[in-house]
């Protein structure tokens, strides 16, 4: 345990010496930022227009026009944020030749991959925690809902976590960030890619497709939705390649 | 004495190439002793193993009596361990680089500071401890990596190539260094430097391509790929007629003029039987002549020559 926390901390400061978090965490919120705006200035411009149509006024809806958009587009965003923040992790360790020292330290290879992994988590949660200042602006301006923002943060998380167990794993098999960051990008947009093709396959394969696709499992959270089976999804994704880690950090083995 | 490592017919084989081969060695509490071979010859190999970096494909390894691959971490706590270039987090400041390590080590909160202190104090490294690591020099650097080893007080030392990189002054000193642990902990140095392993270690284990060739103490290895004794001498006169004359000395083998001093002072190597000692017959026959006999001296040969000795025969053979 004391292992893990000193792992953790060691790595929490290289994120914070280097400019790496900082710049990670402005680009997210400058991104995010956007985002809210346009949604915000579209919702005020239907609402100007349900003044005058009366029809419209049941589609004028907070929680749907703006933070529901938003929350679905954060969760695009991971799809770059989480390479780039767990690229380092293990590839740059690898180089340096500081892995060999640090594993011939009294430490098991599971706190060693839990201490950066929490690290990065921790990088991670900063951002997302940060982006809450929309929807309290949204608090102090109006009277959205709070169930579906819980809910979605939860799901912006778990997204999060097994988005960057992803990037762990390849960062583990290279020592070139470059090389991790971009494998682990193509094997997120092909598993949100996976779902396109859904409805042009028929039967089972159709649907296990559809169930495969990261961001489908997602849609339920924004809408104030928690199932335990898009949970399942996730925790079962960050464990397999949780596990995937441990394996490739063993496999030193046999191949070093 | 006890052992403190035992290895034993330790093989390592990266797919189909050979890392070592065969590797058996003790070393008894408190030995230093140095791994010598050309580069890529499997002294890495062998000190990763002892680190439980990854197991051997055959062969047996106890530390302490501890087998490195039931007991890993318990292994790990008796050893200190510097990899070739010293890896460091160039990030980080010394002091806290050095916090880091006490802490994944394992050491108690309450002795922290203090075994930080000792280390930095034993390392030489005060002046720079709250610099970068990214900003010093090599010989700094080869200091903290060292001083991380030192840490966890280890009873045993692994250095891979601890001087290599140093300037001549940061080598004297670290061997120093390294001397002065003699004794205290049970050091396993590897290098491809030879006057190095003579320096430093007690015992020297010769590998060549992932196999022991030779292994004993320094002197010994020199004594026993010794085929003759040979005796340097400066002599004043001219030097056809001193080679003739050494040459004619019975149990002389081969005379040869080594260098020349000035106008008929020559420095002269003569090599002779094994085991018996010449100097008094090869003086008399210089006086005898009339000579200048300047300077006497027997040589002996170096652990340089030892170790060329036994590469090369083991890679024509």
């Amino acid at each position: 345990m004391r292992n893990f926390y000193a792992l953790f901390k060691r790595e929490i400061k290289s994120y914070f010496v280097s400019p790496i978090a900082y710049v990670l965490i402005c680009v997210f919120l400058i991104i995010c930022g956007y985002f809210f705006y346009r949604n915000l200035i579209y919702f005020s411009f239907l609402s100007l227009q349900a003044g005058y149509d009366s029809s419209l006024q049941s589609s004028v809806n907070i929680n749907k026009l703006i933070l529901r958009p938003l929350f679905s587009n954060m969760s695009f965003i991971l799809i770059f944020l989480a390479p780039i923040l767990t690229m380092r992790l293990f590839s740059e360790e690898k180089k340096l030749g500081t892995l060999e020292l640090l594993l011939s330290y009294p430490v098991r290879d599971i706190e060693v991959i839990l201490g950066k992994f929490t690290a990065s988590l921790a990088v991670f949660l900063v951002a997302l925690g940060l982006t809450s200042v929309f929807p309290i602006i949204l608090f102090i301006l109006a009277e959205p809902e709070l169930g579906p923002i819980f809910s979605s943060y939860l799901g912006l998380i778990l997204i999060g976590v097994s988005f960057m167990c992803v990037g762990m794993l390849f960062s583990s098999l290279t020592e070139n960030q470059i090389i991790s960051a971009t494998a682990t990008f193509g094997t997120l947009l092909l598993f949100w890619a996976i779902g396109w093709s859904s409805a042009f396959v028929p039967g089972i394969l159709g649907s296990l497709l559809a169930q495969l696709s990261i961001f489908n499992h997602f849609n339920s959270f924004t809408k104030g939705v928690i199932n335990t089976n898009d949970i399942v999804f996730y925790a079962n994704l960050t464990l397999f390649f949780l596990f995937l880690t441990a394996e490739s950090l063993q496999a030193r083995a046999w191949k070093s | 004495m006890i052992e403190m490592i035992e290895v034993e017919d330790l093989t390592k084989y990266y797919g189909p190439i050979r890392g070592i081969e065969d590797v058996s060695f003790k070393v008894e509490e408190g030995g230093t002793v140095g791994l010598l071979g050309p580069n890529g010859a499997g002294k890495t190999t062998t000190m990763r193993i002892l680190t439980c970096l990854f197991p051997p494909t055959r062969g047996k390894v106890k530390i302490a009596g501890l087998d490195v691959l039931e007991k890993p971490l318990q292994v790990k706590k008796l050893i200190g361990y510097l990899p070739e270039t010293a890896p460091l987090y160039l990030d980080m400041a010394v002091l806290s680089y050095l916090r880091f390590v006490a802490e994944v080590k394992g050491i108690e909160y309450k002795n922290k500071k203090k075994k930080i202190e000792e280390v930095i104090e034993v390392c030489g490294i005060e002046q720079v401890k709250k610099r970068l690591i990214g900003k010093l020099s090599k010989g700094y650097r080869q200091r903290v990596g060292l001083a991380q080893a030192l840490l966890n007080d280890p009873p045993i030392l692994i250095l891979d190539e601890p001087t290599i990189g140093l300037d001549p002054k940061q080598t004297y000193e670290f061997r120093q260094l390294i001397k002065s642990m003699q004794g205290k902990r049970t050091i396993i140095l590897s290098t491809h430097i030879l006057p190095e392993a003579s320096m430093t270690c007690q015992r020297v284990i010769i590998i060549n391509k992932g196999k022991i060739v030779a292994q004993d103490s320094p002197e010994n290895l020199a004594y026993q790929l010794q085929e003759f004794s040979r005796i340097g001498a400066q002599i004043e006169g001219s030097p056809e007629e001193v080679s003739k004359e050494l040459n004619n000395i019975p149990g002389v083998i081969k005379v040869r003029v080594a260098e020349k001093i000035s106008e008929r002072v020559y420095n002269y190597v003569a090599e002779t039987k094994k085991n018996i000692d010449l100097r008094k017959k090869i003086a008399f026959a210089v006086v005898n002549k009339g000579w200048g006999l300047l300077e006497m001296h027997s040589l002996s040969m170096d652990l340089e020559d030892v170790f060329v000795n036994l590469v090369t025969e083991e890679s024509e053979g």
